[in-house]
């Protein structure tokens, strides 16, 4: 049964057998999808559980930033259990009793760690009515770094006070590639979690161009497939991914004018409650007016065009979405066939791993992070966000402290300039 | 007849001249492994001493210097690191079919540098361009889209990798690629920590990296003096005397030290920007030394009726404490990742 790419990052789907055996035996004319009798039936099925899985993910983002924070932590735990296992052999694993606690160890502190780092202001702004438990949180958040360390290094001790004579080699690939499959797996969560809290815009945007772009190549490959890309992937075709690269940006231009309308979408959160969110909308999603050229307006309707400055963003996230994300699933299919793996795990019957499903969206969240770091929020410097953050971020004696020296300095350049 | 050498001296000439695990255990005896017990233990520990004198001497050079100086000394080690890591699990006839793969090695690494001090001494870049207002305008521009430039950059890397994977080469390259990113994690985290320490004041490089050479000649000296009992399998040559003793050493010296360095406020004073002139400035609190006077159950013999200890010297027991207890951890790790890998640092004879 030939099935092509995917469709969504959750329903990654290749049934590839090792290299060899696929050069020697198939012709390449046989691989496109286009040529494919049974194509029609797995795409029904693919379609019905596609539409279950966009649902279900509709009712998380329904139900607020907390949750989707808990689902990405969900799907985190069950990535580092499928990458965990793996590389691991079995006959060696009885030797050495206690090896796999160290994993989950190393896991728990990079839990610990990241999460820590990111929402410990969210964390004390939730507990202010609470005197106590805010003094408790506060020295928690404190020394959260050095606790983390400790607990890294107790790891560390611990691996080296278990070395065991013979063992060595697959002891240490053990604890390099525990390491990093943890940095793989807590960068891209950690990023994601971290645009979350900033507006859930900031991910599902980003998300759901991922899976637009699966099923616009998906759909170009089964109609107009012939040219194929890359020997990584061999179902992929440039038919489909130019098709797909225009529906993305496209899409990328008019959902973010559509999401943008949404308060719940759009306003970051500054707490860890679930309630409604009342917010200032951000200079990003004010529409702007354009009005339309002389012959455009003759044509169509509109004599003017209301396009929010967020949207020219977006159109970039678009671009990145359709050139670049994608060489996240060409690492993946090149990783499986060097060490001669099919899928990454079999959680979801006959469609592999839940990491078969993630791996365009990995790329494409750490690229979502760096984007939303680097022009949104240092765009956004204005007397309202400075002030906001002076609030969240520093303490009574902080921000006396930084009236006092703000207050001379002004004083200082108004004598200079007098 | 292999040369048995002790263990380190300084962690820049860590030098552990093992066989094969397997010939080690098969042919010597306990006892002889026991720096004590060596024949030729004083003429190497003659050889010894004086390259520690000049490296010594070389690094007290260095710490005159200044910070910017001491800076270039951390990046050039860093190179020479990262060169011997990149090459050690390298296969050269592997190599030879993958035209342009070393370079991808150097491509991260140039990322990495980048990443790494742009992001410490970004702030310090733009206070010491503060008077030439178009270089202002620059530096400040290009402090602002580091992180996406350096982002760029690894993706570009990455692409470049995906696009030279070649067939029945993959395990080879997946392999190497993950190499890449263990070593240069392992060299970048503790070389970017050392440079943010000492812009912070060169206190605390110079403290905790003369702890590390303290506990090392300690340990050595009282193996060679009082060594009997084997520490931990994978070194053979440390002994729980010299732990110990090395124990207590550091912690005393750590103490003493702390003092000593607190008042030059060369050492004690951090650096906002990278000029190389000389530095002025109210050292803190925890440089100042606070008088306590000596408790009645001291000895009569003892000197002074009332000490001043700065609050920094609580501190330096603390990171006494962890450079004899934990420090010594990255030694083992070392020697068992060397068995693991069976690399073999001896070219002298070996049976």
């Amino acid at each position: 049964m030939q099935n092509s790419g995917s469709q969504t990052p959750r329903v990654r789907h290749r049934k590839r057998s090792s290299e060899g055996f696929q050069e020697a035996s198939k012709a390449n004319g046989s691989h496109l999808l286009v040529h494919d009798q049974n194509k029609y039936r797995s795409m029904l099925i693919r379609t019905y559980s596609t539409v279950w899985m966009i649902g279900g993910f509709a009712l998380v983002i329904y139900l607020g930033h907390l949750y989707i924070a808990a689902m990405i932590v969900v799907i985190q735990i069950f990535m580092a259990k499928e990458l965990f296992n793996l590389l691991r052999r079995s006959h060696e694993d009885r030797q050495l009793p206690g090896f796999r606690m160290l994993n989950w160890h190393f896991f728990f502190t990079a839990m610990l760690f990241v999460y820590g780092r990111i929402l410990s202001q969210q964390l004390v702004n939730t507990v202010t009515t609470d005197m106590v438990l805010y003094k408790l949180v506060s020295k928690l958040v404190k020394y959260h770094m050095i606790a983390c360390y400790a607990l890294y290094i107790a790891g560390f001790v611990w691996f080296i006070v278990t070395l065991k004579k013979k063992m060595y080699k697959y002891q240490f690939s053990q604890y390099a590639w525990t390491h990093m499959i943890l940095i793989v797996v807590f960068t891209q969560s950690a990023f994601t979690v971290a645009n979350i809290f900033e507006g859930i815009f900031w991910f599902l945007l980003p998300a759901t161009l991922i899976v637009i772009n699966d099923i616009a190549a998906y759909i170009f490959g089964f109609f107009f497939g012939r040219t194929p890309l890359i020997k990584l992937s061999p179902k992929k075709t440039w038919e489909g991914f130019i098709g797909a690269s225009f529906t993305t940006m496209i899409s990328a231009f008019l959902l973010a004018s559509i999401m943008g309308r949404f308060k719940w979408l759009t306003c970051p959160r500054k707490d860890l409650s679930t309630g409604w969110l009342q917010c200032d909308p951000d200079p990003f999603f004010r529409p702007e007016y354009y009005t339309l050229p002389r012959w455009f307006s003759q044509l169509f309707p509109w004599k003017e065009v209301a396009i929010m400055p967020v949207q020219w963003h977006a159109l970039c996230l678009g671009l990145f979405a359709s050139i670049i994300a994608p060489f996240g699933g060409f690492f993946a299919s090149g990783f499986k066939r060097a060490f001669k793996i099919k899928d990454f795990g079999d959680s979801i019957p006959g469609h592999g791993g839940i990491t078969d499903r993630m791996d365009c969206q990995m790329v494409m969240a750490v690229f979502a992070y760096i984007y939303h770091q680097s022009f949104v929020v240092a765009m956004n410097l204005s007397v309202e966000t400075i002030l906001g953050q002076i609030l969240m971020n520093l303490t009574l004696e902080e921000q006396q402290s930084l009236f006092m020296k703000l207050g001379q300095m002004i004083n200082e350049t108004m004598t200079v300039q007098s | 007849m292999a040369m048995q050498n002790g263990s380190s001296q300084t962690p820049w000439v860590r030098h552990r001249r093992h066989s094969n695990e397997d010939v080690q255990e098969a042919s010597k005896a306990n006892e002889t492994h026991l720096l004590v017990n060596d024949q030729n233990k004083y003429r190497s520990m003659l050889v010894r001493a004086y390259s520690s004198v000049w490296m010594i001497g070389g690094f007290a050079l260095i710490i005159y210097m200044g910070h910017l100086y001491i800076t270039a000394m951390i990046v050039v080690i860093q190179i020479f690191m990262a060169r011997e890591l990149f090459n050690l699990l390298r296969r050269a006839h592997v190599d030879r079919c993958l035209p342009g793969f070393r370079m991808l090695n150097w491509h991260f690494f140039f990322t990495a540098m980048l990443f790494v001090y742009g992001r410490i001494l970004g702030q310090r870049l733009v206070n010491t361009v503060t008077s030439d207002k178009v270089l202002y305008q620059l530096v400040s521009k290009l402090i602002k889209y580091q992180m996406i430039a350096c982002y760029s950059l690894y993706t570009a890397g990455f692409v470049w990798f995906i696009l030279t994977l070649k067939k029945g080469m993959y395990k080879y390259q997946f392999g190497q690629y993950a190499w890449t990113h263990m070593i240069l994690i392992v060299v970048f985290t503790q070389s970017a920590f050392t440079v943010a320490n000492i812009f912070e004041g060169v206190f605390w490089f110079l403290l905790p990296a003369t702890l590390i050479v303290i506990n090392d000649i300690a340990a050595y000296f009282f193996g060679f003096f009082f060594g009997r009992t084997p520490l931990i399998k994978l070194s053979p040559k440390k002994t729980w005397e010299g732990f110990i003793g090395a124990s207590f050493t550091t912690m005393i010296s750590a103490f003493v030290l702390a003092n000593i360095m607190g008042r030059f406020q060369w050492l004690t004073c951090p650096r906002k920007d990278l000029s190389t002139s000389w530095l002025q400035c109210d050292p803190g609190p925890l440089f100042r030394p606070e008088y306590y006077t000596v408790p009645k159950w001291f000895p009569e013999w003892f000197p002074w009726k009332e000490m001043a200890i700065m609050p920094v010297q609580w501190h330096a027991l603390c990171l006494g404490l962890f450079a004899s207890i934990i420090a010594p951890f990255g030694g083992f790790f070392a020697s068992g990742f060397k068995r693991a890998f069976k690399i073999k640092v001896c070219n002298l004879k070996h049976s």
